[in-house]
């Protein structure tokens, strides 16, 4: 479902943040692509959702092959891939449900069917009482719980989270995980970004390992090994 | 497409009231924008009105020896119509400039006296013609000038009053020029500051831009909210520039007719009213529109 075929991405022509990166996700997979901060994890996300071009290789997702998607394609190629940023990237001028309607208005769905579905997702991240307060009203792990729930609520073919936890006290982190465990379970394709080792050891699924921008090791059932 | 607009346009009033302090400091700037506007219509409006008048005051009168027959006058009369700097020329008969004389004097005795006791009018027949433009009247004096008709002629009033007319002409002009100038300068002024308030506005909202696009949104989509909120500016702006004008006009043109009785503010506003409201709806709504257009393209890049 995703590939990434020798890709390599460099900004403005410095050296390359990511280099010969080869690996491919299949649907209902959970990966998690682990690493130290700057070894390349968010701009992998960010070539995926089409943020970035790389400079050499080939990404797709789906039907979408990234290096020559239109303008005119890419918001429905992201309405496929629900995004979890680790500065939550939430609408603030907009309170917790609009934030999450906002994900399903960008696609067009029905007034009538936003409203259920927004309160379905609200319940399963654990705030169902949240829906008119502004995102500054919320904690960290609150906001997080708001990011998951807008990622998810549009049920797309994968949820990608992008060190989801790095601002979070470990109980909010436990609870993160869990959600992000529940909607694979769900049948959602999961790519858990992170430079946090207990988490990676608890889940014990795939595991990609980043260094320097390279991938140094791709194993099922793996562990943090930096 | 008829949800998309729907959200649009709830998106658009939902941002005017919830960032109402930067809606209200872009609300004031547009409002002052079209405050200006307004101004410069009216200036040109009452100037063109009052130059026109001036104009109209202007002409050059020949007047003819009283032994010319009327024919002869008649057929200068027509050789000047045919003119090309000519917009109009009246015959003035001797019996009609004797009455119009009689007329004016109807109550000095001595001048009612003098002429009947003369017997025979002593008046001169005359043309009065008006130039298109006041600065062609030294050309047509020159036609003047020819043989043919200077034979006729007794006096112009041109050669005595030349100095004024070629000042009031001058003037004219000026006048003209520098309305374009400030209309043009004023124009871009409000333009250009009103444009830079809408930024700094959407300036302010580049982030939610950003993350609107991250999460899937069409540019359209993104896009639609912000023109809504500039259509908001621009009617709401008109409707406050005509409530705040409307008393002042109302209050300040008595004042102005003592100046000249061509400066009817009041006037103005009660005949174009509805052709006022509608140019300044079109000016506030494009440059809110414009702006908006303009200033969120930069952020729909990524």
């Amino acid at each position: 479902m995703i590939n990434f075929q020798n890709v390599s991405k460099s900004y403005n022509g410095f050296e390359p943040t990511i280099r010969d990166i080869n690996f491919a996700v299949e649907p209902k997979e959970f990966v998690s692509i682990v690493g130290q901060s700057g070894a390349g994890k968010s701009t992998i996300i960010k070539l995926l959702i089409g943020e970035e071009r790389p400079t050499k290789g080939r990404v797709t997702f789906a039907q979408y092959d990234i290096n020559k998607i239109t303008s005119r394609d890419l918001p429905k190629l992201r309405r496929r891939i629900g995004v979890v940023f680790q500065d939550f990237k939430l609408l603030n001028t907009k309170n917790v449900h609009e934030n999450i309607a906002f994900a399903l208005e960008v696609g067009g769905k029905p007034e009538n069917e936003i409203n259920d579905l927004v309160m379905e997702v609200l319940d399963l991240v654990g705030i169902p009482g949240k829906g008119k307060s502004f995102i500054h009203q919320l904690s960290g792990g609150e906001k997080q719980r708001v990011a998951i729930a807008r990622a998810m609520v549009n049920r797309p073919d994968v949820v990608v989270a992008d060190e989801p936890t790095g601002n979070l006290d470990p109980l909010n982190t436990n609870g993160i995980l869990h959600l992000l465990k529940k909607i694979n379970e769900m049948g959602t394709t999961v790519m858990l970004a992170t430079h946090n080792k207990d988490i990676v050891n608890d889940l014990k699924r795939r595991v990609i390992t980043i260094e320097d921008g390279r991938i140094v090791r791709d194993e099922e059932n793996s562990k943090y090994h930096i | 497409m008829a949800t998309a607009l729907y959200r649009i346009i709830k998106y658009g009033l939902k941002n005017f009231w919830r960032q109402r302090l930067v809606s209200l400091a872009t609300l004031t700037v547009i409002l002052l924008a079209i405050l200006v506007f307004q101004g410069l219509l009216i200036f040109n409006s009452v100037s063109t009105t009052v130059l026109e008048k001036i104009r109209d005051k202007i002409d050059i009168s020949v007047y003819f020896k009283t032994n010319v027959a009327e024919d002869d006058i008649l057929a200068v009369k027509h050789s000047f119509e045919t003119l090309d700097e000519v917009k109009s020329v009246e015959y003035v008969s001797r019996e009609e400039a004797l009455l119009a004389f009689q007329q004016k004097h109807k109550d000095d005795t001595t001048i009612s006296k003098a002429i009947a006791e003369l017997g025979e009018n002593p008046l001169p027949a005359s043309i009065n013609i008006k130039a298109k433009d006041p600065a062609k009247y030294p050309t047509i004096v020159t036609y003047l000038s020819s043989d043919s008709i200077n034979a006729l002629v007794s006096d112009v009033s041109y050669s005595e009053n030349q100095v004024v007319i070629d000042k009031l002409a001058s003037i004219i002009d000026v006048s003209e020029k520098a309305g374009i100038i400030l209309t043009i300068v004023l124009s871009l002024v409000a333009v250009i500051v009103s444009f830079n308030t809408l930024l700094l506005a959407i300036y302010s909202n580049r982030e939610e831009i950003t993350v609107m696009r991250l999460v899937g949104a069409s540019n359209a989509f993104i896009r639609g909210p912000f023109i809504v909120e500039g259509i908001i500016y621009g009617v709401i702006a008109t409707i406050l520039t005509l409530i705040i004008s409307l008393p002042i006009a109302y209050f300040v043109s008595p004042y102005l007719r003592l100046l000249s009785p061509d400066i009817d503010i009041w006037q103005y506003f009660l005949s174009n009213g509805l052709a006022l409201f509608g140019w300044e709806l079109l000016f506030g709504v494009s440059i809110g529109v414009i702006s908006s257009l303009i200033a969120t393209r930069k952020y729909l890049k990524v």
